[in-house]
């Protein structure tokens, strides 16, 4: 029996041919663990004994869910982080660095065909560079950092085919949206999404990135991507599933036919067509997370607003993903652009995503996000309407005060 | 293992509902049981008397890893939960910390009902309507880790994980 892309990583990394609903050791290559979830760990793996990572290099702290510090309590837990990782040789990239899933991929601490384990539900992304990864608690991780290895359930796989070329004002944020709303909030819960088809050819690796980000929104143990058209900065093994594989179900998407979509709150799969939430009113635009934070995110911001201004009333918060992409939407005018246009740019990070600083919204308040989540209080604030688009919907509704349709603008541009 | 039901009938039960995100950056545990599903029922923390156990409905726990969660449900007094389903991230993390946890897919249990939970079986015995229901059973591994009391304890004791 041929194997999948999730059954062939896991079978090299448990060292014998593992199959879906096996349980197995597996070894793991790398893991990662934010501020939201290091102090636990840490505590967690000095109460199991343990002294050193079984790997310090390959064990990654990242500091981005509270960054900078908001307050006291949040600047001590980051001490014991720089302290931990001073003592252990292992790998830290402080506060402004980034967000942890941007970094994991930029600086080379995930690759094709690896397996990594990380505290944060959406250490699923890494499945676009075709890995392996998935989201634990901070035990888990404090035992891989324990042990090197975790144990596991091998997780059928939902197949799902991408076919087709996006029209103008269709992004990945639209294409993975229209799969949570296929598969609903539990549609891919322990199972993995192994994405194919001929559709990959458009996605670029930040396209891709959004796609396998939100696997954990359908509950998803991995979101891995074939990588096909894929191109790094290094050479690698490409990696497919055998043709014979064995699918616990199969769903194709033809991509030419979608419309920009929307979340509606407060959940990720309450997907709807743009078309049925035009006009909404709309107090503050977010662009920005692991799911839209990243260059190619800012440059459709920036060709949208460009010597425009946001409507009168809206509040726009730009957050790069990384140092990296801040440094190059610099380099390139990016910010400027789009700080003439009225946004304001907080710190490569989290920011408001999870609620905990930098930008919550008052009650009753409508926000337009390219995050991944819009559960109740999410920003900080339950009394928020919090709504999901891509980086196009979410730039264009900024010009308008209400959620627009991108296609036009988007149209325009191009011609 | 007795206690009184809390019954949430409600599906989907995310993780920032049972402990927002703004709470979660604290090793402080007394703060996460204070703020404990406050923005599914504000007086969730008042009902609840140490032993009581927490029923809800399909796909409880989705959304964030955070074993805030799981940590803030048991110290705020819940010996047990008791779902139609589980998101897969808590299922591993409610066991890791030691919070026992039990799939039962069909259920009608009331709320403030009197359960009887045999964690050994996995029986549970609705004692005010006579009822009795299976849970869905656990690996071994799973079940080894919840009786040391969790994951950390399992590895000090191990070493290593046994299948």
């Amino acid at each position: 029996m041929g194997q999948t892309i999730v059954e062939k990583i896991l079978s090299r990394h448990a060292g014998k041919d593992i199959a879906a609903s096996d349980l197995a050791i597996v070894n793991v290559d790398a893991a990662m663990a934010t501020d939201a979830s290091a102090p636990f760990a840490i505590k967690a793996f000095r109460e199991m004994g343990g002294k050193k990572p079984w790997n310090p290099e390959r064990m990654v702290f990242v500091i981005d869910h509270g960054a900078p510090a908001p307050n006291e309590r949040i600047a001590n837990l980051h001490k014991i982080i720089r302290e931990f990782t001073t003592e252990t040789g292992s790998t830290l990239f402080d506060a402004g660095s980034g967000i942890c899933h941007q970094i994991m991929i930029d600086e080379e601490q995930a690759h094709p065909g690896e397996l990594i384990i990380g505290a944060d539900s959406h250490s699923v992304t890494y499945g676009a560079i075709g890995a392996f990864s998935t989201g634990v608690g901070a035990t888990d991780l404090a035992a891989v950092m324990l042990t090197g290895k975790t144990w596991l359930k091998v997780p059928p796989t939902i197949r799902v085919e991408l076919n087709g070329k996006p029209n103008t004002g269709v992004q990945s944020k639209d294409i993975v949206l229209a799969v949570v709303e296929k598969l609903g909030m539990d549609g891919a819960t322990y199972k993995a999404l192994e994405y194919s088809g001929s559709a990959l050819e458009y996605l670029s690796l930040g396209g891709r990135m959004t796609i396998a980000n939100m696997a954990v929104e359908m509950g998803g143990k991995a979101g891995v991507i074939e990588t096909t058209g894929l191109e790094l900065p290094y050479d690698f093994e490409h990696v497919h599933p055998d043709s014979d594989a064995n699918y616990i179900a199969e769903y194709s998407i033809d991509i030419s036919a979608l419309r920009p979509k929307v979340s509606t709150p407060h959940s990720p799969a309450n997907v709807s067509d743009i078309d049925e939430v035009l006009g909404t009113k709309i107090d503050l635009v977010f662009l920005g997370t692991c799911t839209n934070g990243r260059l190619e995110d800012l440059h459709t911001a920036a060709s949208i607003l460009k010597k425009k201004k946001l409507a009168p009333g809206v509040r726009m918060i730009v957050t790069p993903a990384s140092r990296k992409v801040m440094n190059a939407a610099m380099a390139d005018g990016t910010m400027n652009i789009l700080s003439d246009a009225g946004a304001m740019f907080i710190p490569p990070g989290c920011g408001p995503c999870v609620g905990t600083h930098l930008g919550v919204p008052a009650d009753s308040e409508t926000i337009l996000s390219t995050a991944n989540r819009n559960f109740p209080g999410r920003m900080g604030n339950p009394k928020a309407q919090v709504f999901l688009s891509s980086p196009a919907t979410v730039a264009a509704s900024a010009l308008k005060g209400e959620i627009t349709d991108p296609t036009e603008v988007m149209e325009e541009i191009i011609s | 293992m007795k206690g009184k039901a809390h019954v949430y009938d409600v599906d989907n039960i995310d993780t920032d509902r049972i402990i927002p995100g703004k709470y979660t950056k604290t090793l402080d545990m007394s703060v996460l049981a204070e703020h404990c599903l406050e923005d599914l029922d504000e007086n969730f923390n008042s009902k609840v008397t140490k032993g009581d156990i927490l029923v809800a409905g399909e796909n409880f726990g989705c959304g964030s890893s955070r074993e805030q969660a799981p940590v803030a449900i048991k110290v705020a007094g819940i010996y047990a939960v008791i779902a139609k389903s589980f998101a897969r991230i808590f299922y591993r993390n409610a066991i890791n910390v030691g919070l026992p946890i039990l799939e039962i897919s069909d259920h009608n249990i009331n709320d403030k009902s009197e359960l009887d939970i045999d964690l050994q079986s996995g029986m549970v015995k609705d004692i005010t309507d006579g009822k009795e229901y299976q849970s869905a059973k656990m690996p071994k591994v799973m079940v080894d880790i919840l009786e040391e009391g969790g994951l950390v304890s399992y590895l000090s004791k191990y070493g290593d994980y046994k299948l």
